[in-house]
């Protein structure tokens, strides 16, 4: 059964190469795209921190700036 | 209309919606892969090499219907000036890309067996590949342009006249003799040369493919976002 499902009839390179390229293509992707999130998360994060007061609470204002400083944007 | 989707308004949404998603791909893809490698039987001409197909096509289809969307997107934001359909354009591309690179290597991986060679110059083929090329143009323009209005215009352009191959991609098989094979699914009519055996599997895997777009959309348009705040912030 394994050894079926591994050899394929001998077209399991072919079969395990594609479907192991679109894995791999999936993850990159989604690590890639998930990093760039967190980049840009923490460079919002750290410009938010050194505004001074009056500024911080303007832009607290705005409810997407305090869903970007919350945890739950996270993914 | 399109005040209720401005971006202040939808991020409560998109920023809590990936990891549901996620958890949906992760359980569909499961079922999809089961289905797809050891359930679905083998093709009584091409054998299992015809599983190559449960990855090759979804990703095929999802990549032309994604290119679709951001044409329709960038004459969006020509007619109404919303520089959100820009944005959400923008966030669609990079797995539109991915899809088509999966599409054109599976593609290539299932020619060797079946035609004897990694690749061929043929219509279907060929068409795939200027689609990556008209994909990799628009995603090059995004980080070549600085100025918005510049980098929305040539977008949409690249977007709009790469469309044109959509259809040519569509009917290729049709127009020219190819060694690609005919569509053996019309989504307009109940006929159809797959067996539910082999077809269920395929729309499994179809439906994880599109909750990956999905998914890899949202991560992508939450960033962009951040991006359009983190600007906001530099003027304050």
């Amino acid at each position: 059964m394994i050894n079926e499902i591994i050899l394929m009839n001998g077209y399991g390179v072919y079969v395990w190469a594609s479907f192991t390229f679109t894995l791999i293509s999936f993850t990159t992707l989604y690590f890639v795209t998930k990093l760039q999130f967190l980049k840009e998360k923490k460079k919002f994060a750290s410009k938010f921190g050194s505004l001074n007061v009056e500024k911080a609470k303007a832009g607290k204002s705005q409810n997407i700036n305090r869903e970007i400083l919350s945890n739950t944007s996270s993914i | 209309m399109f005040k209720y989707f401005e971006p202040n308004k939808i991020f409560a949404i998109t920023s809590k919606a990936p990891k549901y998603v996620l958890f949906l791909f992760i359980v569909i893809l499961s079922i999809g892969l089961t289905e797809a490698l050891i359930l679905s039987p083998e093709d009584y001409k091409q054998s299992d090499v015809v599983r190559i197909m449960y990855v090759h096509v979804p990703a095929a289809w999802i990549s032309l219907g994604i290119f679709s969307v951001l044409a329709l997107l960038s004459v969006g934001s020509f007619v109404f000036k919303n520089k959100n359909f820009a944005l959400i354009a923008k966030s669609l591309a990079p797995s539109g890309f991915v899809f088509n690179i999966i599409a054109l290597v599976t593609g290539s991986i299932w020619g060797k067996p079946t035609w004897g060679t990694w690749w061929a110059w043929d219509a279907r083929i060929t068409s795939m590949l200027i689609l990556a090329l008209f994909y990799g143009m628009y995603l090059l323009a995004w980080r070549i342009y600085e100025n918005k209005e510049q980098v929305i215009k040539v977008t949409s352009l690249i977007a709009i006249l790469g469309v044109i191959n959509v259809p040519i991609i569509k009917f290729s098989v049709d127009w020219w003799n190819t060694l690609h094979q005919p569509a053996s699914i019309n989504i307009l009519s109940t006929k159809t040369a797959i067996h539910p055996s082999m077809l269920i599997p395929l729309g499994i895997m179809t439906a994880a493919f599109a909750l990956f777009s999905l998914l890899i959309f949202l991560m992508k348009y939450n960033t962009e976002l951040i991006k359009v705040k983190n600007k906001g912030l530099d003027r304050l």
